[in-house]
């Protein structure tokens, strides 16, 4: 029971001392993070708003498929990304394997399905009346997205933290396609893997502690949006 | 909706200035050498050591992965890697004749150990290797294996069959992990099993119960344990993206004098972890 007690010990002071390892890792962490969320919001909410607000034959068969990769595994998804920007591979030319936009592109597949389902499913919810009263004062194209999506902000807004939720807490993808390089590739969730391994359980814990703060801290800034909005 | 904007601008520089902090750092990692190696090198601290000196002396920044010998020459045959730092000798020069490899040099060498719980269930403290397995298969005790094709792997598996035996795949005794060295000690612990490790490994794991080890050394010294650690740089004509040049001046450096002498000198609660075995030139 000690070596549990003494891992927060351990966590706490790693963390105040600036550790460079363990900061290090975080770092990574939100980079590769906010590479993934950012192309998968480019993709996805485009998609989503399609999916949500035309009608078109086939509809329910594509929201069938875009639910089911909501279940993509990771390490699936890692495999068949390693299997594409190996060397050998067909896109082995861009020397992504064991870098931090290699890693982005397995999270972005992994996450822009969740995007673009929950997107739709935000758009779906809106009031029909909208569209058409948005028609009827005359906005057109553009317009009509940015209206919809605006109205819909904080469903997309839940999209988006979910998403980040899965991304930052993924581990099979980033270990596959990142390698675990120290200083590098090495993200909070592959060090956990590594340092519990190891048998290293202080820098575990240390590192789990951060990554429940970052979820921690989206959270309140999802509830500040919210509740400026109804002050 | 003014207040939304202005936060969602926020969140959006925020994002912007990741991405170009993350796009000026790739510009400035020009010199890189990618390694493939096993996990004893990496667990024990060696590469930390010598990483931070081969860049001092060569401007070149090693980066490396550390996997079982077996995917090490898997990622060096499919050019993802520039150097390979193993320890596998008959794979490797199956390696280097198919052409996926080439210019093998012998590094420096410790030797594998049987490590198991103090009380030894099987009683194999101090016997040969051959007797150890044997005692161990008949007793059934547990048994603890990478179960990855790392270099330790497939040591154990030419151990098991050098003693006349099956290798024990389906025995409910016979624990295949699939982890790395460190992870397999660790197992090996929690379910009091015997393991076969490399020494430098063990020493590590060791110093982490500061002299409290539920685990020991009950076999060792054994001709047939030598465990040769050796670099390989990947083919070039094979793959013509590999940073050859740079695998090169890896391997001058790790066989120069200067590397060695500091692989000797390299110690883990006052022990030595590997012998420098280089042809030095």
């Amino acid at each position: 029971m000690d070596y549990i007690f003494n891992g927060f010990l351990k966590a706490v002071e790693l963390l105040a001392s600036g550790n460079p390892e363990t900061y290090s890792a975080v770092f990574t962490s939100l980079k590769v993070t906010s590479l993934s969320i950012a192309s998968s919001l480019i993709v996805g909410i485009p998609l989503g708003f399609m999916l949500g607000y035309f009608d078109f034959t086939g509809k329910r068969q594509v929201r069938a498929v875009v639910d089911t990769l909501l279940a993509l595994p990771t390490v699936v998804v890692g495999l068949l990304v390693y299997a594409f920007i190996s060397r050998r591979g067909p896109m082995g030319e861009l020397g992504l394997l064991f870098t931090i936009p290699g890693i982005a592109a397995a999270q972005t597949i992994l996450i822009t399905p969740i995007v673009i389902s929950l997107t739709a499913t935000a758009i779906e919810s809106l009031d029909r009346r909208l569209g058409m009263t948005l028609i009827a004062l005359g906005a057109r194209g553009r317009q009509i997205i940015v209206a919809s999506l605006l109205e819909a902000r904080y469903a997309v807004l839940i999209a988006v933290v979910t998403a980040y939720g899965r991304a930052i807490s993924e581990v099979g993808a980033s270990m596959m396609i990142g390698g675990n390089i120290k200083w590098h590739t090495r993200t909070i969730t592959t060090a956990i893997a590594l340092e519990t391994g190891k048998g290293e359980f202080a820098l575990g814990i240390a590192l789990g502690i951060v990554l429940l703060s970052l979820a921690l801290f989206l959270n309140f800034l999802l509830m500040f949006l919210k509740r400026r909005r109804i002050a | 909706m003014k207040w939304f904007s202005r936060k969602w601008l926020l969140v959006m520089v925020v994002l912007f200035v990741c991405i170009l902090g993350l796009s000026l750092q790739a510009a400035a990692e020009d010199k890189v050498l990618q390694m493939a190696t096993t996990t004893s090198t990496d667990n024990t601290g060696l590469l930390d050591y010598l990483a931070p000196t081969f860049k001092a002396d060569t401007g070149i920044e090693l980066r490396w992965v550390a996997v079982g010998t077996g995917k090490a020459l898997e990622l060096g045959k499919n050019c993802d890697v520039d150097v390979l730092f193993v320890h596998a000798p008959a794979a490797e020069r199956k390696y280097v004749e198919a052409g996926s490899g080439t210019d093998r040099r012998q590094i420096m060498y410790n030797d594998f150990i049987f490590i198991g719980p103090k009380a030894d269930p099987a009683g194999i403290k101090g016997a040969s290797v051959q007797e150890a397995l044997k005692k161990i298969a008949t007793k059934g005790a547990s048994f603890a294996s990478r179960g990855d094709n790392s270099g330790t792997h497939k040591m154990e598996i030419d151990l098991w069959k050098a003693a006349g035996l099956a290798v024990p795949d389906k025995e409910s005794w016979y624990i295949q992990t699939g982890q790395g060295m460190i992870n397999t000690i660790n197992i090996a612990a929690e379910r009091d099993a015997y393991t076969l490790t490399d020494r430098g490994t063990f020493i590590k794991y060791e110093a982490n119960w500061k002299g409290n080890s539920p685990l020991v050394i009950l076999v060792e010294g054994d001709e047939a344990l030598r465990n040769q650690y050796s670099v390989i740089s990947v083919n070039p004509e094979k793959c013509k993206n590999v940073r050859y040049e740079y695998a090169q001046a890896f391997a001058h450096w790790i066989t120069s004098k200067k590397a060695q002498k500091m692989i000797a000198e390299f110690k883990l609660i006052g022990k030595q972890l590997f012998t420098p075995n280089a042809a030095t030139k």
